[in-house]
């Protein structure tokens, strides 16, 4: 366990010689944020006081965005995906290969780290950001919906994981794999409720969705703290998000035992 | 390029008067370049292909998020539909023609510097900037630029709508104008590189910009409008043609200022551009 410390804690060193990335990251994506509140406040207005979009109110739709924006920060995968195929196309695993370290395992320490990171470089202007929106900024309705919401969360960040690991093995047998995840990326932008909440759609694409991992990669946390799902709903949905995880991590271990009888390394 | 710089260098004092013109000779220059991209994509046919298909789906993902706003609305100022499909068609136009021809090149210039491929670059008997703004086509982002104009084409169908041709060579017009507006950034954005070597994240945080320029201008107000319109003017670049297009402008303002602001950019970034050259030390001696 004790080796594992040391990958977090070198990986948040590495981490922060980007900070002033991670800084320009989060700011410029505020923008885009900001422009999107403007255009459901058009919306909104045109509706009259007490105007409702699905089951969202105004103050509800900024808070929605302002969650994406805070779960995002906690569970998103940075370059952990491209990092990851480069290892495998550069030969870099050939060490963990005869080192007793997992390299899944590894790499999931150099996420946390990368998030920890992150977040304390983005903390600062998203709170900035949420006291300047505080009038529209919902709390959660009870202590266990918050603690269900954390659950949910850490959940997430582990099926983001490892499902950007599992298309990162994908190296092993294909030279260019950018385009493979960016593929994935956009149907993650859409269909896990990054654009807008999942439940303003039809009823038969929601319907659809809830069949894929999408939705708990992003929206079932943050529907479970703006209160949309009841007690057995979140359980059920934690279960279901669990299922999902175990999954994501079998798929991942499977490629990676598969890659490695294809890998040779070439060189050093 | 075919041309050997150290063989064919004419003396800075006496201008080699067999040389083709100017013109023809940055023309002849640019037809190289071009040669190379093709080169270069024909020979990762596959990827080029994928990368076609990461864009149309980003591009889907936009219509998509529009086809959602409007199940819950008629209208967004006085945008309706079909004028904001036609608004994201426009946005994905101009930011695929400003793809192929320059964000590789803007990206790729703090890479130059940190490998000191930037001083070869410097030698060549060519304005430094042309040959570092248009080294790489994105020939795929053609592709995707045709994906956008079928989609302009569709929405004014269902509006039962047919522009005069007046009308669609001012858009292009401006839409030129407002693929320099983002050249010109993003080049700006990319000189940082000669102060620091992580502008790349700079870079790509320009990206969010686009998010803005596919936004109909009306949904926005006050300082945030005002910063978008006369600081980074993305409520102009697409907004202002398609207005044009579809007999929303009225008066002339919109278009002269964005003629105007394209104009301030270039200038601006002609201006970064050469501030930054001077405090140049190359990184590899």
């Amino acid at each position: 366990m004790r080796k594992y410390w040391h990958v977090i804690n070198l990986g948040i060193q590495n981490n922060l010689t980007y900070r002033f990335n991670f800084l320009a990251r989060a700011l410029f994506g505020l923008v885009p944020l900001v422009a999107m509140l403007y255009v459901w406040k058009s919306i909104y207005a045109d509706k009259g006081s007490g105007g409702m979009v699905g089951p969202y109110g105004f103050a509800e739709m900024v808070s929605y965005y302002i969650l994406v924006t805070v779960v995002d920060a906690l569970t998103a995968v940075n370059e952990d995906d491209w990092q990851i195929a480069a290892d495998i196309k550069d030969g870099n695993i050939s060490h963990f290969l005869l080192k007793p370290i997992d390299f899944l395992w590894y790499r999931l320490c150099l996420f946390l780290a990368g998030r920890a990171t992150y977040l304390a470089v983005a903390a600062l202007p998203l709170a900035l950001f949420i006291v300047f929106l505080r009038h529209y900024f919902v709390l959660p309705p009870d202590l266990a919906t918050l603690g269900c919401f954390l659950v949910s969360v850490l959940l997430t960040a582990l099926l983001q994981f490892f499902m950007s690991y599992t298309m990162a093995m994908l190296a092993f047998w294909v030279m260019e794999v950018s385009t493979f995840i960016f593929i994935l990326y956009a149907l993650e932008y859409l269909a896990s409720g990054h654009l807008f909440p999942l439940n303003v759609l039809p009823p038969l694409a929601q319907r659809v969705l809830s069949f894929t991992p999408f939705p708990y990669q992003l929206y079932f946390p943050v529907s479970i703290y703006l209160g949309k799902n009841t007690g057995t709903e979140i359980v059920h949905g934690l279960l279901i998000q669990a299922a999902w995880v175990m999954a994501a991590w079998g798929v991942a271990r499977f490629a990676w035992n598969r890659g490695i009888r294809k890998y040779a390394a070439a060189g050093g | 390029m075919s041309r050997n710089p150290k063989t064919e260098q004419p003396g800075p004092l006496e201008p080699d008067r067999t040389a083709p013109g100017t013109l023809a000779r940055y023309g002849l220059i640019y037809a190289a370049l071009w040669k190379n991209s093709v080169m270069r994509e024909t020979m990762f046919k596959g990827n080029f292909l994928l990368w076609i298909l990461v864009e149309v789906l980003w591009f889907g993902l936009q219509l998509c998020f529009i086809g959602v706003l409007y199940l819950h609305t008629d209208h967004i100022g006085t945008w309706t539909k079909w004028q904001v499909i036609m608004l994201i068609g426009t946005s994905h136009f101009i930011q695929q023609m400003f793809q192929a021809f320059f964000l590789v090149n803007c990206t790729n210039l703090s890479e130059l510097i940190r490998t000191g491929k930037f001083d070869f670059l410097l030698l060549l008997p060519i304005n430094t900037r042309f040959v570092v703004s248009l080294r790489q086509v994105d020939l795929g982002a053609f592709v995707n630029a045709a994906s956008a104009l079928g989609v302009i084409g569709y929405a004014a169908r269902q509006m039962h709508f047919v522009p005069g041709p007046v009308q669609v060579l001012v858009f292009f017009g401006l839409c030129l104008g407002g693929i320099l507006v983002h050249y010109s950034l993003m080049f700006l954005l990319a000189s940082i590189s000669f102060w620091t070597v992580r502008a790349q994240g700079i870079v790509w945080g320009y990206y969010n910009l686009f998010q803005i320029a596919r936004l109909p201008d009306e949904a926005f107000h006050g300082l945030f409008k005002a910063f978008f319109t006369f600081a980074l003017p993305m409520l102009l670049v697409s907004n202002v043609p398609v207005r044009v297009l579809t007999n929303k402008c009225d008066e002339p303002g919109p278009v002269l200022l964005l003629l105007g602001m394209s104009g301030l950019c270039f200038l601006l970034s002609e201006l970064g551009w050469r501030v930054s050259l001077r405090r140049y030390t190359s990184a590899s001696s």
